[in-house]
């Protein structure tokens, strides 16, 4: 304490009692986090280091779990299944992100020019406003091969009846456009607020200078909207490698195991054979390549630097 | 010039049309199913309407009495009336206490000084890395172990407290309201609860109720985790119900007009919502994906 504030008894007491207020306020900031933290450490925390634990194991619920160290993940490497099921669900991101990106850029610049309505961006996020399930059975009435009414739009045009979502060829394709269908709204929706972040002196600007339409998308709108294509990418490609709910009230995994993406392989696993430890050990696994797949495409587009800033 | 102007607007205004079409036309034909008698199906299955119409394919969805008749070899009869019970407090018992904990927690976390209060944020934003089928299997095991499965507590605990996108969203908030006003309530001599509850929740109404919305949506949709905890008839989601109706309905026709009746018992609150909070819910989805 300095000398100035010993020697008035007045100020003396000020840092006891400032530091006891102190005391008191984190003591009332850790009671409101409370329940976040219970939340964060039981059902976060613990359950990862728990799911570690489990892939160590043989364990099917019901008798004591057998610690096995890492012999689930060597039964892992040579399970052709689990290969097959990840590069069904590679196939799937493949199928998936390149069309919603793309199809989501053009509606937002379309948008951006020709309708900046709410009622336009509305319609196009009622699709994502509705579950997953929901959208795989409203999608399982319009490719029905008897009654779906898709196949009567082909035939307009010429294309034989097609058994989508029954037919091996064609059931992984089928479940990406339901699940393109579903976001594509809300990757326009993020596109559209990107752009309008965009000054718009610079398009007047390169106008001016004879700039064509295709220069200023290629030498404005892309470098700018690159923080928003970070983000909608990351987001979406984590996203789709966990397609479960519309596999799930579609196809099930099947026509002859062409939909076994990772996660319904791994709900197999754990909720159909009970056998925990394996699926824990393929749910690690996956863990570890998204962060990896997170990690390779912050770092390719370079997502921690703005062109804005 | 002028012309390839007017032409290319026309072209962009077609495509957007085409999009709009593309985006409701599924919904509409599930609407047109529900509406449909059940032995009218195949007849009128590549029509976008119908020549004569029934609302009586909701109550014989809901159990009740209809003068619709459910189609002949449909298997079990279909009641939703549960389900759609199951989903409402489901709901509502998630969307209050996400609001109520994560709002406390994102107060603490913009407002109050406490060792640690950052590392303790960024923990629980970096919480949402975690692929959900990791935590899927030791939350399952651990809600059985406390006897909670097939309970409406097991099927809420793991996101009742803590959600991390609804305490980072209203964290930005509190961040940027004026703290004028609480310093002088706190001078006054009101404890930090009462600020909070009295002065600095009142100022957010606005994304609380964006925040309600968003998690209403959300909670209603709900499916994998209910999926694995909640199968039982009376604690069943209409998601779950949904799903286990169509897996039931095996080879053959499923009852398709009790289906999408179904299939729009669940998606009407949905629609209302985005009809009357249309702007409220784009204008937060916009800015809650950009963070």
């Amino acid at each position: 304490m300095s000398g100035r504030a010993d020697s008035s008894p007045r100020n003396a007491k000020t840092p006891t009692r400032r530091s006891a207020l102190r005391r008191k306020e984190a003591v009332v900031g850790y009671l409101f986090i409370l329940p976040a933290l219970i939340g964060l450490v039981l059902f976060y925390v613990l359950p990862t280091i728990r799911a570690a634990q489990i892939s160590m194991t043989n364990w099917n619920l019901m008798r004591p779990a057998k610690w096995v160290a890492l012999e689930n993940y060597t039964k892992l490497w040579g399970d052709g299944q689990f290969w097959d099921s990840m590069w069904i669900t590679l196939l799937y991101v493949l199928y998936n992100i390149p069309v919603q990106t793309a199809l989501g850029l053009l509606i937002a610049v379309l948008a951006d020019r020709l309708a900046k309505s709410v009622t336009f961006r509305a319609v196009i996020i009622a699709p994502y406003l509705i579950s997953n399930v929901v959208a795989g059975l409203v999608w399982l009435l319009m490719l029905d091969p008897l009654i779906g009414i898709t196949n009567s739009f082909l035939s307009m045009i010429g294309i034989g009846q097609q058994a989508f979502l029954s037919s091996p060829d064609q059931a992984l394709v089928s479940v990406a456009a339901i699940s393109i269908w579903r976001h594509v709204g809300f990757t326009a929706l993020l596109f559209y607020a990107g752009l309008q972040s965009i000054p718009k002196d610079l398009y007047e600007a390169a106008r001016l200078d004879g700039a064509s339409e295709f220069a200023m998308f290629r030498l404005i709108t892309m470098p700018l909207l690159r923080p928003v294509l970070v983000f909608v990418l990351v987001t979406s490609v984590v996203g789709s490698f966990q397609v479960f709910d519309v596999i799930a009230v579609t196809t099930q995994g099947g026509p002859a195991g062409s939909t076994r993406a990772v996660l319904w392989y791994i709900y197999e696993n754990a909720f159909k054979f009970s056998r925990m430890g394996y699926a824990s050990a393929m749910s690690m696994v996956l863990f570890v390549i998204l962060i990896l797949v997170t990690l390779l495409q912050m770092k390719l587009l370079r997502g921690d630097q703005s062109d804005l800033g | 010039m002028l012309r390839t102007m007017t032409l290319n607007k026309a072209i962009g205004y077609a495509v957007l049309a085409m999009i709009c079409i593309a985006s409701l036309l599924p919904i509409w034909m599930a609407f047109k199913t529900a509406i449909t008698f059940p032995s009218d199906v195949f007849a009128s299955a590549d029509r976008l309407w119908l020549d004569r119409l029934t609302f009586g394919n909701f109550p014989r969805v809901l159990g009740l009495p209809s003068s619709v008749e459910p189609p002949a070899n449909s298997g079990q009869p279909i009641n939703f009336m549960i389900a759609l019970r199951n989903s409402v407090i489901y709901t509502g018992l998630l969307v209050t206490g996400q609001l109520f904990f994560s709002s406390l927690a994102a107060y603490a976390f913009a407002r109050l000084r406490f060792p640690g209060r950052d590392t303790l944020f960024y923990m629980i934003i970096a919480a949402t890395m975690i692929p959900s089928i990791v935590l899927f299997i030791p939350n399952f095991v651990l809600v059985r172990q406390l006897g909670l499965l097939n309970t409406f507590a097991g099927m809420v605990a793991p996101s009742i407290l803590m959600l991390p996108f609804a305490v980072f969203f209203l964290r930005q908030f509190f961040l940027t309201t004026p703290k004028e006003l609480e310093e002088a309530a706190r001078l006054d001599g009101l404890n930090w609860f009462q600020v909070y509850w009295h002065i600095a929740l009142p100022l957010q109404r606005g994304p609380m109720a964006t925040l309600a919305i968003l998690l209403s949506i959300q909670a209603w949709n709900d499916f994998f985790w209910p999926f694995l905890v909640g199968q039982g008839e009376s604690v069943q989601v209409m998601a779950v119900a949904l799903a286990n109706f169509q897996s039931q309905a095996g080879q053959g026709q499923p009852d398709w007009t009790g289906l999408m009746a179904a299939v729009m018992l669940s998606i009407i609150p949905v629609l209302f919502l985005l009809i009357f909070f249309g702007r409220r819910i784009v204008e937060s989805l916009q800015t809650s994906g950009m963070k």
